[in-house]
């Protein structure tokens, strides 16, 4: 382990960015991925067209506490499901899944009740993203 | 609860904004005077218009000749809908086709692919097969309108496929008039469409421009695009760089191949951005026409003056449109239409004000159509060319942008041109640089866009949208299924084998990929055969 676990501080919250699917818009993604880093953040991005199997493994592998997931082409619907599910299987119901992109706001209550524990539409400030995890970190039990 | 629309912590009214920049971050004074266009020449840097070097437009009598075309990029689920919204919008006087292709069909995967999983006919019209391209045409005379394909990757086997329907269709190839996008170097840059590694898709590319300067002269076989540069974050000044460095790099290729330069530069065409800084955005297309031709005469020799002038289609800014307050982007939108039409753009697409949400609806889509007919028809903006031309400042700016071109040009040139500037990850760092420079100066206040960090409101009123019939994937695969068992399935994979040893060769590859088509070979097995050949292109994912 780091220094860190020596210090009385939390450690930095690890992150995994993640573009699931075809699309290859990755200017939020790669915006986001800096903002947190700067706010401090560990985080870990993936790069571009990455399967849910894919994107769950890494977070298993990184140890990470939040997903963030950019979709911008309207395949959140086939994505998220399978997404929740693997972690679901996986037993990581520790790790938060938070979304950004370009979801209709009729899709939000569909997309909180899979579980995912926000949604960012388009001109959402980056501190409320910042805020956002900050604030709903969860203690987590230290092996 | 949603947090979507959290207002940001700092109060926006506190900080100062920084009024005194572009929004690509020049320096703007207060007044501009003779002073500060010394050494400026008008015979040299204007010239008239439809003149040498076209900054003040291509045309002598710009839109009093013919005003520009109405182009409004739509395509969405089966081929069936879009055929509806097509004849549709014609119908409401719309002047050209454009069509936006879903993800699968921009990767070169069928509709039936695991990978095209929950991807199919959401970001435009599904189309793996022949088939499906002469549903999307049906009843649309190809030789009388124009149309206009957002398509790379898979540019040359799409291209190949409407060929082919208008060839059923009777319509003479010498006739059809239109582009393909076929800009594989912005892929890599920007938009990220991309399959095969850079270099055999050059030579895709330089396959389709000698092509069609054989076969199809009327047809724009690359629409070379700073659009998706710009919407990944780029200033105005790194989109007329890598757009125009691109253009420079496919000159190049095919001057290689051996191609005359007058017989294929007269029908590249070019795509940009048109973004909310109006004056800016306006010395941009002034200042990419002039650059473009003295490239075109001076370095590459090009005699035939049609190869000097750069035309371009605009398309207001995606990025710009906000969730917030979404009625307030038929605002934005209006002004960027406008700056494109004082700009000379040949042809626009104005975003509809529903898109941070989803494709628009046919309401949100005739209102936009609206908007350039109002220009047009309203605001006598179409009567002088080149209204500001000889301003102070927007000849300033203008200078300034080609200024920094060249100077950015020859720092590529240094690194061995675009490609190799690609494969290095140069352009798409600096446009990642600038994009989170752009959303920090938004973040700070230092920017203001309302809605977002000036005159909130926290109570958001839903607007309608799209939704997309969730049974088109399964629709879309059942007509697969149809067809893989009712087509000469000898005839395909003897198609395919043809097309698998020209690409290892050094041929022409249309001709193969025409014949593939003709036999109803799918877009994803004729793919499948190029990644066999080329192999497939992952990118270094830095942050």
């Amino acid at each position: 382990m780091s220094a860190a676990s020596f210090s009385t501080s939390a450690p930095p919250i690890r992150v995994l960015v993640a573009k699931p699917g075809l699309d290859g818009h990755d200017r939020g993604a790669k915006v986001i991925a800096r903002a947190l880093r700067d706010a401090g953040m560990e985080v870990i991005y993936t790069g571009l067209r990455q399967t849910p199997e894919q994107v769950v493994n890494a977070a298993l592998q990184e140890d990470v506490e939040f997903i963030g997931l950019s979709i911008l082409s309207g395949a959140h619907a086939a994505i998220i499901p399978r997404v929740m599910k693997l972690l679901e299987q996986k037993e990581m119901d520790d790790v938060q899944v938070i979304l950004g992109g370009i979801i209709p706001d009729e899709d939000i209550d569909a997309m909180e009740r899979l579980g995912v524990a926000a949604v960012f539409q388009p001109g959402t400030p980056l501190e409320s993203i910042i805020t956002f995890i900050r604030e709903n970190r969860r203690q987590r039990d230290i092996a | 609860m949603s947090t979507a629309l959290k207002s940001p912590s700092t109060p926006s009214e506190t900080v100062k904004p920084d009024r005194s920049r572009t929004l690509s971050g020049t320096p703007v004074e207060k007044v501009y005077t003779r002073d500060r266009l010394s050494g400026f020449d008008p015979s040299a840097d204007l010239g008239d218009p439809g003149g040498f070097p076209f900054t003040r437009g291509i045309h002598a009598d710009m839109y009093r000749g013919r005003p520009w075309t109405m182009r409004q990029f739509s395509g969405f689920a089966a081929p069936e809908e879009t055929n509806r919204r097509y004849r549709y919008l014609l119908e409401h006087g719309q002047t050209g086709l454009s069509v936006a292709f879903d993800l699968p069909t921009l990767m070169g995967y069928d509709a039936d692919d695991p990978l095209a999983s929950g991807e199919v006919g959401k970001c435009g019209v599904a189309i793996s097969s022949l088939a499906d391209m002469e549903e999307l045409f049906r009843d649309i005379p190809l030789a009388e309108v124009t149309t206009s394909m957002t398509i790379t990757s898979s540019a040359a086997i799409l291209w190949a496929m409407y060929l082919v329907v208008a060839e059923k269709q009777g319509a003479d190839w010498a006739r059809l008039s239109g582009t393909i996008q076929n800009d594989i170097l912005k892929e890599y840059m920007a938009q990220k469409e991309y399959i095969y590694p850079p270099r055999p898709s050059m030579r895709l590319v330089v396959d389709t421009l000698e092509f069609g300067s054989g076969n199809t002269p009327k047809f724009n076989p690359i629409s070379i695009s700073g659009y998706h540069i710009r919407e990944a974050g780029a200033t105005a000044l790194q989109e007329l760089v890598f757009t125009l460095g691109a253009g420079v790099e496919y000159v190049k290729w095919a001057v290689e191949r051996g191609l005359q330069i007058d017989r294929f530069a007269p029908r590249l065409s070019f795509f940009f951005d048109v973004h909310s800084d109006f004056f800016e955005e306006i010395a941009k297309f002034r200042a990419a026409r002039k650059i473009w031709a003295r490239l075109m005469r001076d370095r590459f020799g090009a005699k035939n003056e049609r190869s000097w002038k750069l035309r371009f289609h605009a398309q207001t800014a995606g990025v710009s449109l906000t969730a917030q307050q979404p009625r307030v982007n038929l605002a934005r939108t209006a002004i960027q239409a406008l700056a494109a039409v004082l700009g000379g753009a040949q042809s626009l697409h104005t975003n509809s004000l529903d898109e941070a949400y989803a494709l628009p609806t046919e309401e949100a889509a005739l209102l936009a159509l609206r908007t350039q007919q109002v220009l047009a028809c309203e605001t006598g903006v179409i009567e002088a060319v080149d209204p500001f031309g000889g301003s102070y400042f927007l000849e300033r700016l203008t200078l300034d942008l080609e200024t920094g071109f060249f100077e950015q040009l020859e720092k590529i040139e240094a690194m061995g041109g675009m490609v190799t500037a690609v494969e290095n990850g140069y352009p798409q760092a600096e446009i990642a640089r600038s994009s989170y420079e752009f959303q920090k100066s938004i973040e700070e206040g230092r920017r203001r866009i309302v809605g977002v960090n000036a005159y909130i409101e926290e109570e958001h009123e839903p607007i309608p949208t799209l939704s997309i019939d969730h049974t088109v994937a399964e629709k879309q695969s059942a007509k697969l299924a149809r067809l893989r068992s009712e087509r000469d399935n000898a005839a395909v994979t003897r198609a395919l084998d043809n097309l698998g040893r020209a690409a290892e060769g050094d041929t022409n590859l249309m001709f193969p990929i025409l014949d593939a088509v003709r036999a109803y070979a799918t877009l994803g097995e004729m793919c499948d055969v190029l990644r066999g050949v080329f192999g497939a292109y992952s990118e270094q994912s830095a942050v």
